[in-house]
């Protein structure tokens, strides 16, 4: 049973990563690189938080 | 929602999803750290005896809570991935903050590794079947959290939750289950632990066990990864990271007793599975395979937390073009940092296939404690250029100066006791950072957009 699990597990690491792979590659391949790294840090931080004590 | 179907762009903007409350910031922290009782800490018994275990547990538990008071206080006005980088960023400079995400990613990263040898080596020694190794589990831990990760913060952090719940009642249940009320029908602490051998080699042993002390509480300042992602950083942030913090101390006081009351301080100080040992030892088959199983997850929950957090501390780097902008990139519809968490997937599976527990746990505390130290500095000069009423803090910590002190001092023991085990991965350590620094310096932060990168809306710092 433990080899079979062990085998299972080999299995679903590659599955997963292949999965991951193909995905990666579709969503550079779909969207620019302009908006895939268009996120900025504290954005809503900039809009809701006036810092008036 | 994570789980769209449709791409979420607003705008011209993808950007992490806000979904996340106290409850995952709890789960976040306390599953990075709960695997610490399940192994880890009972090695501080094998350098200073039991009585140093449960010294250094109240101790680093000290040198935690002020870690814990001052993170809350900071990230609950630096809401912003990457944590102490961020706040390192906008308080000390550029230099210190690359220095942090890397200790960052070194911590997680390699806690994340020793989590996964940590569990492949619990399933091969359970099932004691010859030819069966360990690497089929590390591979399928590994790939398996960072898929989870990959697809959504919010899954991450739910299933987090619920396995890091079950490995805590575990141990409840392991306590009660001993009757902890009454030592010498199943507990004998009184003759395991005697005046003779509490401490068997002096108060040098205690600042030894302080290495190996750090593991009751190690990561539950990575609740701060979570600060870009959580609906209201001022609020989750400080209410989860201190519920976590007083869930880790009473674990670690329930996990110290009923194993000091199980089993002598010399195999206590070896055991790599202390408390699945003590639920062998108590004779019951339930608690035996419960305690396994606890184990697993907890190993689980740990790699979970960290590959969270070390793929938002290695975006973040990238956002601020300390590293390649390429590494920034936000997946459209699971709003997840996807680059990073693939990019670290392939360096993890290679130092677990490579590196040994020892190596891998050492150069996890060292980064731990390199970032705890920073910290201490990073609060005082916090609080002199932006005294209490010139920003809004969602949280204030008590007693300022006292907890950063207590946590700069605790810093100074543990590194001796680093030295005194492992001098020359600290000097190896201290001498990668100084190269990378100069580095950065000299070449890097040439292509850093400098004004763009410090994005809160503070006044100016007193004195400036």
């Amino acid at each position: 049973m433990w080899m079979a699990l062990s085998y299972a597990c080999w299995g679903i690491s590659i599955l997963l990563a292949l999965w991951m792979l193909y995905d990666w590659f579709k969503v550079d391949t779909t969207y620019s690189e302009d908006v895939l790294t268009s996120s900025r840090e504290g954005e809503l931080e900039a809009v809701s938080e006036k810092h008036r004590i | 929602m994570t789980t769209a179907l449709e791409p979420a762009i607003h705008g011209d903007r993808v950007s992490l999803l806000r979904v996340l409350g106290p409850a995952h910031v709890w789960a976040l922290g306390v599953g990075i750290v709960l695997v610490g009782e399940f192994t880890g800490w009972n090695f501080s018994a094998d350098k200073g005896g039991t009585l140093a275990a449960l010294i250094v547990c109240w101790v680093v538990g000290l040198l935690y809570t002020s870690v814990a008071m001052i993170d809350s206080e900071v990230t609950s006005t630096v809401a912003a991935a990457g944590g102490q980088y961020a706040q390192a960023k906008h308080i000390v400079g550029p230099l210190m903050a690359f220095n942090v995400a890397l200790f960052l990613v070194f911590a997680y990263t390699m806690l994340e590794v020793s989590d996964a040898i940590l569990l492949g080596d619990t399933i091969v020694a359970k099932a004691g079947v010859d030819g069966l190794t360990h690497n089929s589990f590390i591979a399928a831990t590994i790939v398996v959290l960072a898929w989870l990760n990959y697809r959504g913060v919010l899954m991450t952090l739910n299933v987090n939750f619920v396995i890091t719940a079950i490995a805590y009642v575990s141990i409840v249940i392991l306590f009660f289950s001993v009757s902890p009320w009454t030592q010498g029908a199943v507990l004998k602490l009184n003759e395991l632990v005697t005046p003779g051998n509490a401490l068997p080699y002096g108060w040098i042993g205690v600042i030894a066990a302080f290495q190996f002390g750090i593991w009751y509480y190690l990561g539950i300042e990575g609740t701060t990864q979570a600060a870009e992602e959580v609906r209201s950083p001022a609020r989750s942030l400080p209410y989860g990271t201190m519920a976590g913090m007083i869930t880790l101390l009473i674990a670690a006081a329930m996990t110290w007793y009923v194993c000091a009351s199980l089993m002598p301080w010399e195999y206590l100080g070896i055991t790599p599975y202390p408390l699945w040992d003590a639920g062998k030892l108590t004779g019951s088959p339930l608690l035996e395979n419960l305690l396994f199983i606890a184990t697993l997850l907890a190993a689980i929950a740990s790699a979970n937390g960290c590959i969270n957090d070390a793929a938002r501390a290695w975006f973040s780097l990238g956002r601020d073009r300390y590293l390649p902008s390429w590494f920034s990139a936000v997946h459209p519809k699971y709003r997840t940092p996807y680059r990073s968490i693939l990019f670290l997937l392939p360096i993890a599976l290679a130092f677990a296939f490579i590196a040994d527990l020892n190596q891998a746990i050492t150069f996890s505390i060292l980064s731990g404690v390199l970032q705890y130290t920073f910290m201490s500095i990073n609060i005082m000069m916090f609080r002199k250029k932006w005294p209490l009423g010139t920003i809004r803090r969602g949280y204030t910590h008590p007693f300022h100066p006292l907890p950063a002190i207590v946590l700069f001092c605790l810093c100074v023991v543990t590194f001796i006791a680093i030295f005194l085990g492992f001098g020359s991965q600290l000097i190896a350590m201290t001498v990668f950072y100084f190269l990378i620094s100069l580095w950065f310096h000299f070449y890097r932060y040439r292509y850093v957009r400098r004004g763009d990168q410090f994005t809160m809306p503070w006044p100016k710092p007193q004195g400036y």
